[in-house]
């Protein structure tokens, strides 16, 4: 809802990717706040919403589902983002919905960022079909990690240079902005969850596979993602042992893009992603290795989906995109009703909420209780991590 | 007479292309057997089961490929004409360009009816072209979501279209560790479903191909082309010509008719199980020799005991010495010895494997002088069928795929008993909460049609371990 960014990209090498139709700006920004994105913006570009999406429909032979981006604290983002996400579901429900939000970390440079991200999480909850939630602090670390590897000079440890997760390499763009390579990350995580569906494989995986065995109960459908390798070294000398070691990374809680640490937490499903030269076997072994030290439910304690496509990433011979219904979410979720609470209980800063015309006081009561019943539903979930359930009993039949 | 293919779905396909790669390399061979009057008619029956010749002169299989999404299709295809021998036709391919989601529900009741009439439409051609049709083969996964639903729901529709053709259904099952996390729920909704409407299910468990492709043939980077490769030799050491009883100098001229005459004597029980041996990297083909003697042998163990490769030692089992002269000669010197008629029940939990009827297919050298009595014997078999009546013998001269002497074995068993338990107490544990049952019913697929899926398998597992 403001002018600068999509300038910067249409000034930018990108601009003969984007048409001018599929752009819609304003000029104030929605100044952090969800009640001014959500319904002020939300009611006046509804209907050009809907139309440049529909236009955009219409030349798609098939449309698999919708991918929106955005993160959870600020005004637009999260306000207006969370206004379409209901209007794609009202104008086109038989299609996916799956959402890439950022959450703020702890030590995040908006105030009522709490606010924002509840109250967007509440339609998130209900609306959308898939979410998998990264966030800022997590980004941060990977990023130094990487570049902590990068500056060492341990002889064998030189890193490829253009094979790290942040490198941008096969972008265009040449200038380093702050946030690139972070943002970088998520790119790839985007490009890894739809390499199967672009490229060939021996075990393709499409997007509506990942919603249909990632998803056991509708509510329950946030995902934590990681991402392995981070980066290449430059001398290529124990393959099989790199390998194994790009599946161990995948479940240590330092290469998760959330703070959370899912082999503590008890699984729902797991789906693993693999682009490269790896065989069925390897995966195969690799998941039997790790599967004792990896908590499941008890009713799917086989819990994985797993795909092959031949395509590596550019820069890297192999990668792993591990996607996991995971009930360590629950911290996260439950940090951010704290930092709501806080908030909420002095009244801070609601007044700038609810001077916007169709706002109330009722959507935050009613925001704050999705959110406790989404936490309660996954306490329970977590009850059950160990108690050995017995199997349920089978339909006998008369002999 | 010919035999229609369907491939349906990424395993399907994938299976379909490596299958007739093993035929036509295989009658390529055979054509230059040195018995050569009998290989040429070897080649002759052979190509017309499977391809017709196009005008160009270049062989088009008889098949159909199916998918939701191109990608494998066009592959399939694109490999299939770059080996030069033959080529799918250029118009027996349906794709859509959204692949089912491994959603069952949405394969059955969505894609299924709403391309019913164009996929009706490819097998009519295909079937059209054949001047008599043996046979429809389907070739599909179950734990996917094209394979299972839209191929069950072809699969009615070809039997409402063709009431009086046979249909045989090879149905590939995935590995116990998930490859899909609801493989459980599509599996048990696609075999209740064709259990009405198929003649015969052929079953073929990633697990044990796997491990043939590990253990036996040696193979250390096992990609799934190896696997296909393995289940595509087995179906062709089937499907191939042979001299069945009734036609002892002629090739067979009706395959699956006398496979299902042979193992499908009772609506119940449907499920057939493969094994063959010797299964070896081709590098050591040439220096290895087999006996006919040594061959059966193995092969009658491993129906007992129910692996389905050879393994060096046998799992325990429970045996009585047959203290009856006749029996004695049946006796095998590792121990495991089929029990008296009398006894049967007590072994029941020893893993002796009760079959209801078994076809063994032999082909290679000296052929003619094997001798398959040990499968006579009668304690192998169910007590209310005669064991001559439960077994018969197929036989073809020609070395099949390289290998001077082979031996497979078609069993309907309780060898499926196991993994099909195993299948449907995973579905019904997750079912029990109800999880991921909602992307089901948003297709149509209510939880009645789940209870009736589970109520129909519970009999046929009942059916089987009653044998």
């Amino acid at each position: 809802m403001e002018e600068g960014v999509v300038n910067e990209i249409l000034q930018g090498p990108l601009r003969d990717v984007f048409d001018s139709t599929q752009l819609i700006t304003d000029v104030s920004g929605s100044g952090n706040n969800w009640a001014v994105g959500h319904k002020v913006y939300g009611s006046v570009y509804r209907e050009r919403i809907t139309e440049r999406v529909r236009k955009a429909m219409e030349y798609c032979d098939c449309l698999q589902c919708f991918f929106l981006i955005h993160s959870m604290g600020g005004g637009t983002g999260s306000g207006l983002g969370s206004c379409v996400l209901s209007l794609l579901e009202e104008e086109f429900p038989e299609i996916s919905r799956i959402v890439t939000a950022v959450y703020p970390s702890a030590e995040d440079d908006v105030i009522t960022s709490p606010y924002n991200s509840v109250l967007a999480m509440r339609e998130l909850t209900e609306r959308a079909d898939c979410v998998l939630p990264v966030e800022n602090q997590s980004l941060v670390d990977i990023v130094n990690k990487i570049r902590h590897m990068a500056s060492t000079t341990k002889p064998g440890s030189v890193i490829k240079k253009d094979g790290t997760l942040i490198s941008g390499q096969g972008g265009v763009t040449k200038s380093e902005k702050p946030f690139d390579a972070m943002n970088n990350i998520m790119a790839n995580l985007l490009l890894n969850l739809t390499s199967s569906a672009r490229f060939e494989g021996s075990l393709n995986m499409d997007l509506n596979e990942i919603t249909m065995n990632l998803v056991p109960f509708p509510r329950l459908h946030y995902l934590v993602s990681s991402l392995t390798p981070l980066y290449t070294l430059a001398d290529v000398n124990i393959p099989t042992r790199r390998l194994d070691q790009m599946f161990t990374d995948a479940f240590s809680k330092d290469h998760q893009l959330i703070r959370a640490d899912p082999k503590h937490s008890l699984y729902l499903a797991c789906a693993l992603m693999v682009r490269g030269n790896v065989q069925v076997s390897d995966l195969r072994r690799n998941i039997e290795r790790l599967r004792p030290s990896l908590p499941f439910v008890s009713w799917n304690q086989e819990g994985w989906k797993t795909g092959l496509c031949s395509v590596p990433p550019v820069g890297h011979s192999h990668s792993l995109l591990a996607l996991a219904n995971n009930t360590c979410v629950k911290p996260t979720f439950i940090d951010l009703k704290d930092r709501f609470m806080k908030l909420y209980k002095k009244k801070a800063h609601l007044h700038h909420y609810l001077h916007v015309e169709g706002m109330e006081q009722g959507y935050f009561t009613e925001a704050i209780s999705s959110l406790s019943s989404l936490i309660e539903e996954y306490s329970q979930l977590d009850a059950t991590k160990r108690l050995l359930i017995p199997d349920a009993s089978r339909l006998s039949i008369a002999t | 007479m010919s035999i229609v293919t369907v491939q349906l779905g990424q395993c399907g396909n994938q299976i379909g292309q490596e299958l007739f790669d093993v035929i036509t390399s295989d009658t390529n061979e055979a054509q230059r057997y040195k018995l050569s009057a009998q290989g040429k008619a070897y080649g002759v029956c052979s190509q017309e089961r499977f391809f017709h010749d196009e005008l160009t002169g270049e062989l088009s299989a008889r098949a159909v490929l199916i998918d939701m999404e191109p990608k494998v299709i066009t592959q399939t295809m694109a490999t299939a004409a770059k080996s030069g021998r033959w080529k799918y036709g250029d118009r027996s391919f349906f794709c859509q360009k959204q692949g089912s989601g491994n959603n069952w529900a949405n394969g059955f009741c969505v894609h299924g009816p709403r391309h019913e009439e164009a996929v009706g439409d490819l097998v009519r051609r295909e079937v059209e072209r054949c001047d008599r049709l043996a046979g429809i083969l389907t070739l599909m996964s179950v734990a996917g979501g094209t394979g299972s639903g839209v191929g069950t729901y072809i699969t009615q529709c070809l039997r409402d279209t063709y009431p009086h053709s046979l249909i045989l259904n090879q149905l590939t099952w995935p590995y116990g560790t998930g490859e899909v996390i609801v493989q459980n729920y599509n599996s048990i909704l696609t075999l209740s479903h064709l259990y009405q409407c198929s003649d015969a299910i052929l079953v073929h468990e990633n697990d044990t191909v796997h491990r043939i492709c590990a253990q036996l043939m040696n193979i250390k980077h096992i990609s799934f082309s190896d696997v296909n490769k393995v289940i595509a030799h087995q179906l062709g050491s089937v499907l191939q010509p042979a001299h069945t009883q009734s036609t002892c100098s002629q090739y067979s001229r009706n395959p699956i008719g006398e496979l299902m005459a042979t193992l499908v004597c009772h609506p119940e029980y449907r499920l057939l199980g493969l094994c063959s041996i010797p299964q070896m990297p081709s590098s050591s083909l040439a220096y290895s020799t087999f006996t006919w003697p040594g061959l059966l042998k193995h092969l009658r163990q491993m129906l007992i005991s129910s692996t389905k490769m050879e393994e060096g030692k046998q799992a325990h089992l429970t045996h009585t010495i047959l203290s009856d002269a006749q029996h004695k000669k049946l006796c095998i010197d590792w121990q495991v010895q089929a029990t008296a008629v009398g006894q049967r029940t007590a072994d029941k939990c020893s893993g002796f494997n009760t079959s209801m009827a078994n076809l063994l297919i032999l082909r290679g050298k000296d052929v003619s002088s094997a001798d398959a009595r040990g499968f006579l014997d009668p304690a192998l078999y169910s007590p209310w069928l005669p064991a001559e009546g439960a077994f018969s013998t197929w036989r073809s001269a020609i070395p099949f795929n390289r290998y001077e002497k082979s031996a497979t074995l078609v069993s309907n068993s309780q060898s499926l008993l196991k993994p099909l338990d195993h299948m449907v107490g995973k579905a019904w544990n997750m079912f029990a909460s109800r999880a991921y049952v909602h992307q089901y019913t948003k297709f149509g697929i209510s939880e009645e049609d789940f209870l009736d899926s589970f109520t129909c398998l519970e009999q046929v597992l009942s059916s089987y371990r009653h044998l």
